[in-house]
């Protein structure tokens, strides 16, 4: 196996030494690009959103290591309880939750305000692996064996849906299913999946949409018949992006967002803004390093030997690989505006930590690689 | 078992492969929508983003100024102090105007209008509050601003007329342009953009315009100037100052001379055809108009009898009454229908089949030759001179002269006015009566179906006196212009000029008594004809009853007083007309006036400084100065 070794790192040392620092500096990168970015938002001024994202990003730093230095059986061990905490909380959320911006997504504990949704996407994963882990290999394609996961996923999916938040619901069923087809489902199934899929598809656009996600997809498909309605995003982003050119405007000289054409810039079209400000060359040096970042978790995926932790880091990736592609491809006009943020430098305290606690499992993932924890092991049993 | 599990980890291997393919070409399409998007139509947007961000915001062009002849200005532009409102930076926009107008009381009853157009306007956008404030309270308020936030001062530009009622008439006056004529034209729409709208001001409108220049600002999302960007600004090209003909000094003695009265006066240089003086009275004020008059006061100036809204030296038309004399000398003299010396018998009325006409004099001038019957201003002398002349000679004479005829002098056409010389034909085509010898006689004294405006009368004045087809303008004419000959003797203009000048410098002329001691203008000499239209013909009945004289008549029933004339009588350089609205006769009413007019250009003219020994009176000023 020459380059992975596969002994497990006991000691903390061994465990620090093990850490993919590469890796971690490619994170730490992208996090300060994006305090750069937000630096740039508020036409050179730390407050206030550089200067909380750094102190946001430094916090789930220092989480993201602590997850990675964790043994891989107490997450085996966290996976179900936190799954049902997380679905227990969206169901909170339902009832309890505060509506901010036409959507029901927070809820307040205490002086705590959280969303549901950003912890259902780590613990789903940690679920799903766990299930895979202990189900028997030959049983993935049974009919028992399949409906669990599917209804594991759909709980989520539906409750999130509802909230309502088309960009997580789509991200958490895009990821579980990922994690299914890892896991070894058979082809036929899949296929056949697929065709009742693209009847589930066409019944959820015709029946289960809200109005405003509705049009929104139809916008998307047809944003210059309408440039001053529901199409102006999508039509202003492509302005600021394709105004940036080959090298840009230069930073913190982008027109389209300086002037408030460019909507949510410091979230979801932050991305844009650095397509103005850098050009293509920033875009691609940015995607590049998603691309990078991914490939290395492909690769820690294969390296792992037990089921969990490939599934787990395979379906944290995909979730941020998820991220990536719907947030560059709605704000280049590819994809509906369905709101889900640039991971790592879009601003936004729980995407960040969603996202650093995932990458923390890959990184432990990585270090413990070696691990083969028995089927039905855990903290819990 | 263990082979199931390296079996496992094989397909799980592929799969990752897979999923890795997939993100592979998920980048690679995202690259590719980069690339069409910031490399192949990056044109388009850098064209639509330089669109959303720049925005051209009209800057209106400082119009020209009116200046008379020597550069004085009759119409400029002064500072209008103004004040907005920012609601943005006022917060509470109605306690604001209520902390204003605890200084400025005056914008109190339009508080409820001005929130109203706050409200409706975006918060940024000034909002103007008050306009035309005198200097003392805008100091006032610029002192307070502290404690007003969100108001600003601002000064913006306002066209004045310094001489107001004096040349109201030549300048017009400017208003905001009419809902039709601004329609589509940016710069008209423009807020407080002032357009000419009478006299000189519309007739040189193209030239006081300018050009509207184009300031480029950066503009937000919402609207708002973010900077301005002057130097990428096609700047406004700032209207050209209109000099006119205009003698200020010459006009403000005309309007003096004729304050109490509705009247006009007409002077013209008779070398270049150069109008000094153009004055109708009673003027107005043409600042009023500026702003915006108020309806009872414009409703005041339109029904006034004595019409001061209306000019009169351009549009005022009257008979021409015994000031045509010249004329028609003039005409006889050319057709040999009479010679200077021949003498006609005035007895003080002419029967003409049944019907009586009267001279003036009811007890007759006895023999008169041509010298005599101007001097003392003969009827039955001209009764005569027309039957030998008959009316189409008259007519040409008349229109050689210049009557009849519409002057394109810088005016705008519905501030002129083409009178009428009758024909038989118009009045076949009229009346649908056929021409009688009394029409010609009438139309020899200058009554009957003939008008004439004070400009025309001016304009027949400067021919007569220099022979030369003189055209007026109020626009400067060219160094050595001159006019062609109108082909009369010399010895015709001379016996015509004597006559004129005995008018005013011989003992027995109707304008002698008057005028003593004539010109007064050193050695200077003017001469003169008289003139009275009759407006109504006192009849017997109430000549028994007592009324006597035109005093006894009441005001719209007197007769017209008319003059003219020209100076100096050596070398003719100024002619003159005057109209006084029931004057009651030419002596009494303008010839006084046409003298202070005419006296006041030789006086100052250089050419005839050396015959001004009244030191006192004659201030020269450089001329073309």
């Amino acid at each position: 196996m020459g380059v992975f070794t596969q002994s497990v790192p006991r000691s903390l040392r061994d465990k620090l030494y093990e850490i993919n620092w590469a890796f971690v500096l490619l994170i730490v990168l992208l996090g300060l690009i994006g305090v750069g970015m937000l630096y740039s938002v508020e036409g050179g001024q730390w407050d206030p959103y550089a200067s909380r994202h750094a102190v946001r990003f430094a916090a789930g730093f220092c989480v993201m290591l602590t997850v990675a230095l964790a043994p891989p059986r107490l997450w085996m061990g966290l996976a179900y309880p936190a799954y049902l905490g997380a679905l227990v909380l969206l169901v909170g959320v339902e009832f309890f939750g505060s509506v901010a911006m036409g959507a029901k997504r927070w809820l307040d504990i205490g002086p705590i305000r959280m969303q549901p949704s950003e912890i259902m996407k780590v613990a789903l994963v940690l679920a799903l692996a766990r299930y895979y882990h202990d189900l028997d290999e030959r049983r993935v394609s049974s009919l028992l064996g399949l409906l669990i996961p599917i209804m594991m996923i759909a709980a989520p999916v539906l409750l999130v849906q509802r909230q309502p938040d088309l960009g997580t619901s789509v991200l958490i069923g895009a990821t579980g299913l990922v994690m299914v087809f890892l896991a070894g489902l058979s082809w036929r199934v899949i296929a056949a999946g697929s065709v009742f899929g693209a009847i589930g598809v066409w019944g959820l656009i015709r029946y289960g949409l809200k109005d405003y996600q509705r049009e929104r997809i139809f916008t998307f498909l047809n944003p210059e018949a309408d440039p001053l309605g529901a199409g102006y995003q999508i039509m202003q982003s492509k302005i600021a992006l394709g105004s940036g050119g080959m090298t840009g405007k230069g930073y913190m000289q982008g027109s389209q967002a300086h002037l408030n054409y460019l909507p949510e810039k410091q979230t979801d079209f932050i991305f844009t803004m650095l397509g103005e400000e850098f050009g293509f060359i920033g875009c691609i040096v940015v995607l590049g390093l998603y691309a990078v970042l991914l490939m290395n978790c492909l690769l820690i995926a294969a390296s792992c030997k037990s089921t969990f932790l490939r599934l787990v880091v395979m379906g944290v990736a995909s979730t941020f690989a998820f991220y990536v592609f719907i947030n560059a491809g709605m704000v280049m006009g590819l994809f509906p505006v369905v709101g889900v943020p640039l991971p790592m430098i879009s601003y936004g305290g729980s995407v960040m930590m969603t996202v650093l606690i995932g990458l923390g499992l890959i990184i432990g993932a990585h270090v413990h690689r070696g691990a083969e924890p028995p089927k039905g092991a855990g903290l819990f049993g | 078992m263990r082979r199931d599990k390296q079996e496992f980890q094989a397909q799980f291997n592929r799969r990752v492969m897979l999923i890795g393919g997939a993100g592979a070409l998920m980048f690679a399409g995202l690259t590719g929508r980069l690339y069409t998007l910031q490399i192949l139509e990056q044109e388009r947007y850098r064209t639509l983003s330089d669109s959303n961000q720049f925005s051209f915001r009209l800057q209106p062009p400082e119009r020209g100024r009116i200046l008379d002849r020597f550069g004085e200005p009759l119409a400029e532009n002064r500072d209008n102090y103004r004040l907005f409102i920012v609601p943005e930076q006022a917060g509470n926009a109605e306690q604001a105007l209520e902390r204003l107008a605890q200084h400025l009381p005056s914008i109190e009853p339009r508080m409820e209008r001005l929130l109203a157009q706050i409200a409706r306007a975006p918060r940024f956008q000034p909002v103007t509050v008050a306009e035309d404030l005198d200097w003392e309270t805008f100091a006032r308020i610029n002192l307070h601003l502290p404690e007003l936030p969100g108001i600003v001062p601002d000064v913006g530009e306002v066209r004045t007329y310094p001489h107001a009622h004096v040349m109201s008439h030549v300048t017009g006056y400017v208003q905001v342009a009419s809902v039709e004529a601004a329609q589509n034209d940016r710069l008209l729409l423009h807020p407080g953009f002032r357009i000419g709208r009478a006299g000189a001001e519309i007739a040189n409108e193209t030239a006081l315009r300018g050009a509207a220049g184009q300031l480029k600002v950066e503009v937000n999302a919402f609207g708002r100037v973010i900077r301005e960007l002057p130097e990428q600004s096609i700047p406004a090209r700032a209207g050209d100052d209109v000099a006119l003909s205009i003698d200020l000094r010459a006009q403000r003695v005309a309007m003096q001379a004729l304050a109490q009265e509705a009247a006009a006066a007409v002077a013209l240089d008779v070398t270049n055809g150069e109008i000094l003086v153009l004055a109708s009275t009673p003027g107005f004020d043409p600042n009023a108009f500026v702003l915006g008059i108020g309806q009872e006061e414009f409703n005041a100036l339109n029904t006034n009898e004595r019409r001061p809204l209306f000019n009169k030296a351009t549009t005022g038309l009257y008979a021409p009454a015994s000031t045509i004399k010249g004329v028609i000398s003039m005409a006889a003299l050319e057709h040999g229908v009479i010679s200077p010396t021949e003498r006609i018998h005035c007895s003080g009325s002419v029967l003409l089949g049944d019907r009586r006409f009267h001279c003036w004099r009811r007890e007759g001038h006895g023999h008169v030759h041509m010298h005599d019957a101007m001097k003392v201003s003969c009827d039955t002398y001209y009764y005569e001179v027309a039957r030998r002349l008959g009316i189409d000679r008259i007519r040409e004479m008349a229109e050689r002269c210049g009557l009849g005829q519409l002057f394109d002098i810088g005016l705008p056409i519905p501030e002129r006015a083409s009178g009428l010389v009758p024909s038989p034909a118009w009045k076949r085509a009229r009346r649908g009566q056929p021409w009688t010898t009394g029409d010609t006689y009438n139309t020899g004294i200058g009554q009957g179906y003939l008008l004439a405006s004070p400009l025309q009368l001016a304009v027949m004045t400067a021919r007569v006196a220099t022979g030369r087809a003189v055209m007026p303008t109020l626009a400067r004419r060219p160094e050595g212009f001159a006019f062609d000959p109108l082909g009369f003797s010399d010895a015709h203009v001379a016996a015509v000029h004597q006559a004129m000048h005995g008018v005013v410098n011989e003992p027995g002329g109707t304008a002698y008594w008057t005028l003593q001691p004539g010109l007064g203008a050193g050695d200077a000499q003017m001469c003169g004809k008289t003139g009275t239209a009759q407006v109504y013909s006192i009849t017997p009945e109430e000549r028994a009853r007592g009324v006597r004289d035109q005093e006894d008549l009441p005001w719209r029933m007197r007769n017209h007083g008319l003059f003219v004339g020209y100076a100096p009588s050596d070398n003719p350089r100024y002619a003159v007309s005057v109209v006084v609205e029931h004057g009651m006769g030419g002596t009494r009413s303008a010839a006084r006036p046409a003298r202070d007019i005419l006296r006041d250009l030789v006086l100052r003219d250089p050419a005839a400084s050396r015959l001004a020994p009244v030191a006192d009176l004659a201030r020269p000023r450089a001329r073309g100065g």
